[in-house]
């Protein structure tokens, strides 16, 4: 009773007319954006580039060139595997020297395209047909965006023609476009909704058609007014599209907090977006289709933010996709490598990569690089037990208790995490590990039980399946039950409990 | 970590982090209870400062013996041992013997705090866990009081302070006879209005002249230094506002019902150690809820339990006991008010 008083009291806030549009909870991260106000660069070509079959949540992509062939600036390389998965195209003129192991973000060794760049190589791409998008169905436009090759770029990588097909039985009202860019560091998206304004609306104008949504709603966090103010201009005139300035918090870009700050719809736990008539994509996904898709052309590059105290020229560059880690930081000024950590992403959900051969992959945003002093400090910190401060719980934006999750991890109760305080329903933010002052790993922690839960999982569906057709076996010896008419099934045995 | 000093280094996002640590907020807390253990010297003179100086070795000993026994590594460095030690020396009278003092230290960080595990793991606030240690072993000396701002305080001890240990104090009376002026009862606040009747004005109360344990009579300067950790985000403001709105509520209604036999809000709220212990026990983060929505149940458990204590229970004050079952109802609290998933199916917020 109390509690349902309180929370109404507390949510009362979101509702004045005056407030800033925003969700529950979340930290505030110094920004430190300083590459936002510098306009995007070009970098060039790197002599060699390597371009992992797998850049995408799917299937890898199939090679359709041999060894030793020569390829044109994007050129198809690599074809979809069925629908989830998407093609590759040829970041530079080249000849095709290896298809092999390579270090990558992924793994220490992914299938790789390795193209040796010929020195002459242009900028220009000289593959594609142009299309008539206005002729086309949605349908059409869902497979030329597989074409393109285009990924979530905000991240996930997840393959945009399938983000865009909407579930059977649903149906999209809204498109949401996602330029929060929450994480400290990364302003790709910002120079993008500055520079590429006209290819953004023209982007979001395809992905309305693709998904049948009547309105859009471009949510750019507060803090990037000249974000908001160029979108603004630019804005067709039947008032379709909009643009919201959010609360500037973390993690204002995960789509189901965007949604509740623009839309202030709450998407299902476990749930997606469709379930409430929205579908979420970047601002740098959709402005790069709004280029690539009347072109026809495929995705050979896309802006990186490379940033942090360890480089000396910071900057949001256009960097051909398959560009190794090396190149780009030689070309943004980081002398020395050793004794830095070099994170792909943002600060708060990035990961370190431990080899400069890994290349820039479709989903890269950002290239942080922290010298020893940041890490020094990180390090020094001191582990305490849980002393119960709750800044976790006042954090996480999903409303779980990572404080609770974390004394579970601590004693390796792993389903009691899943069954009783919702794991499955942490999305990884890091929001708690960020604020705990105890310095406790929540996140890392949480991250390691779900994969626990993952293979525990998988391993009780090996053994169902086991003892299925170890039933089906033993089936022709019990001959007087087995031809019962209508041959009810035998009972399946409850699997073994799940502990190893 | 020299090992690995050449390569580059690999670390589980988050990479960044907020850079409050542990230490950081009790060290704040230790800076907020300073000006409330100097006014007590200033109130109560050299007595009181023998007083918080025994409490708070006797607490960093006893740390530091347990945290070597158990291996832990020096712990006196997250400072909450030295919280715990001003918080006992403040709910204790000034006149208080020191070798008791030093009891109720380790007993503090022994009962309270070694016992179930250490920081974080604590279920009772560990000060009042030493607090209620004395409260039982030695009854007479710890309700025995001397007045405020008593003539040549700073230049003599309380004649209590140096009892032997394990000797009875020698009774006050003559002492007080001979440096107070007459009238003095030697009783609290609560206590003379528990069996005189007698309510003290809110202006006796807010300017400390009234008797006391040090951290009792200065509302207004704990107040100040709760906004303070409040405005840094160093304590969780709910609990005190929980603590004293309910507890401001109820004394509200009885005084309603006949203002007779229940004196208005602002004695109950200014009496007493509630502002102490709403602002600066009540909010240990060890034992109160991680919830939101618990932590104003614990508040206002608080609140109630304090009045109901001082109205119909036998002891002049309540807030000590109201505090620790408002601990020990933590875990039951965390447990019911489990924040709402995000998006969670069935129930709307
Ligand atoms: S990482 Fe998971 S538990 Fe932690 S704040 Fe984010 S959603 Fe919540
Ligand atoms: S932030 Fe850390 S110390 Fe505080 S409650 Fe959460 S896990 Fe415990």
């Amino acid at each position: 009773m109390t509690a349902g008083i309180l929370s109404f009291l507390s949510s009362f806030g979101s509702h004045l007319p005056f407030a800033r549009k925003t969700f529950a909870r979340g930290v505030h991260p110094a920004s430190n954006k300083s590459t936002a106000g510098t306009p995007l660069r070009r970098m060039p070509f790197a002599p060699r580039m390597i371009l992992p079959l797998a850049q995408h949540i799917g299937k890898p992509a199939v090679p359709t060139i041999l060894v030793g062939q020569e390829v044109v600036r994007g050129q198809l390389i690599a074809r979809a595997d069925g629908f989830l998965s998407v093609p590759l195209h040829a970041p530079v003129d080249g000849v095709v020297e290896a298809i092999e192991l390579m270090p990558s973000a992924r793994g220490p060794w992914t299938e790789s395209i390795v193209i040796r760049t010929y020195e002459a190589s242009t900028q220009e791409v000289r593959w594609g047909e142009p299309r008539d998008m206005a002729a086309l169905t949605p349908a059409e436009i869902i497979q030329a965006i597989q074409d393109t090759g285009m990924v979530g770029l905000g991240g996930a990588a997840f393959p945009s023609h399938a983000k865009l097909t909407v579930p059977k039985g649903r149906t999209i009202h809204t498109l949401v476009v996602n330029g929060c860019e929450c994480e400290p560091y990364l302003t790709c998206d910002h120079r993008i909704m500055v520079e590429r304004t006209d290819d953004l609306i023209q982007g979001i104008r395809y992905a309305m058609r693709a998904v049948g949504a009547e309105k859009a709603v471009i949510g750019v966090e507060d803090n990037k007014p000249d974000a908001v103010a160029a979108i603004r201009a630019r804005l067709p005139a039947d008032g379709s599209i909009t643009v919201e300035a959010v609360e500037t918090k973390y993690p204002q870009g995960a789509e189901k907090m965007l949604i509740k700050s623009a839309l202030g719809l709450e998407v299902p736990a476990g749930g997606l977006p469709s379930e409430v008539g929205v579908v979420v994509n970047n601002v740098g996904t959709l402005a790069l289709l709004g280029r690539l898709l009347p072109s026809g052309q495929g995705l050979t590059e896309r802006v990186v933010t490379v940033t942090g105290p360890g480089i000396s020229r910071p900057g949001d560059y256009w960097v051909p996709i398959g560009t190794p880690m090396r190149h780009v930081l030689e070309w943004a000024g980081a002398e020395d490598v050793t004794e830095r950590e070099i994170i792909l992403g943002g600060p708060m959900m990035g990961q370190a990569i431990a080899s400069l051969d890994v290349p820039v992959t479709k989903g890269v945003s950002g290239i942080l690089v922290f010298d020893r002093r940041d890490i020094e400090t990180e390090s020094a910190r001191k582990t305490y037990a849980c002393i119960k401060c709750g800044e976790c719980v006042q954090a996480c934006p999903m409303g779980l208790n990572p404080s609770m999750l974390g004394l579970l991890a601590a004693s390796s109760e792993y389903d009691r995490m899943g069954s009783g305080y919702h794991l499955g329903d942490c999305f990884e933010c890091g929001c708690c590990t960020y604020v705990c002052p105890s310095n406790i790993p929540l996140v890392q922690q949480f991250r390691a039980a779900k994969g626990v839960l993952r293979d525990r999982a998988e391993a009780v569906k090996s053994k169902l399946e086991l003892h299925e057709s170890g039933e089906r076996f033993d089936f022709g010896h019990k001959e007087g039950e087995g031809r019962k008419p209508g041959g009810s099934r035998h009972p399946i045995n409850p699997p073994p409990s799940a502990k190893p | 970590m020299t090992g690995k000093s050449r390569r580059i280094e690999l670390r589980a996002a988050p990479h960044v982090k907020r850079g409050v640590n542990v230490e950081t907020i009790m060290l704040h807390v230790v800076l907020a209870l300073l000006p409330i253990a100097g006014f007590s010297v200033i109130q109560y003179g050299l007595s009181a400062l023998a007083l918080i100086m025994a409490t708070t070795v006797s607490c960093l000993l006893s740390e530091r013996l347990f945290s070597r026994l158990s291996g832990q590594g020096n712990t006196l460095a997250d400072w909450s041992a030295t919280i715990t030690g001003l918080l006992l020396a403040l709910t204790l009278p000034p006149s208080f013997p020191l070798w008791m003092a030093a009891v109720a230290g380790f007993a503090a960080i022994a009962l309270g705090k070694v016992l179930f595990g250490g920081l974080g793991y604590n279920v009772f606030n560990p000060a009042l866990v030493g607090r209620a240690f004395v409260q039982a072993a030695f009854p007479v000396a710890i309700t025995t009081w001397a007045p405020a701002f008593f003539p040549g305080r700073f230049t003599g001890f309380i004649p209590t302070t140096f009892t032997m240990p394990l000797m009875t104090p020698p009774g006050l009376a003559e002492w007080l006879h001979q440096h107070v002026v007459d009238g003095f009862t030697g009783a609290t606040p609560l206590a003379r209005w528990k069996f005189e009747n007698h309510v003290a004005s809110a202006g006796d109360l807010l300017s400390g002249v009234a008797t006391a344990s040090a951290g009792e009579t200065s509302a207004l300067l704990i107040l100040a230094c709760g906004l303070y950790l409040a405005a840094r985000k160093f304590m969780d403001w709910r609990i005190p506002v929980a603590v004293i709105g309910s507890a401001a509520l109820v004394a509200l209604a009885f005084h309603l019902v006949d203002p007779g036999r229940y004196p208005a809000p602002v004695f109950v709220l200014l009496s007493g150690g509630l502002m102490l212990g709403a602002v600066f026990m009540a909010t240990d983060m060890a034992t109160s809820p991680v919830t939101a929505t618990g932590v104003w149940i614990y508040g206002a458990v608080i609140g109630v339990v304090t009045v109901m204590i001082r109205y119909f229970g036998g002891l002049t004050e309540g807030v000590m006991y109201a505090i620790l079952i408002g601990n020990a109802l933590v875990p039951l609290i965390d447990q019911y008010t489990q924040p709402r998933v995000f998006g969670a199916r069935g129930r709307k917020a």
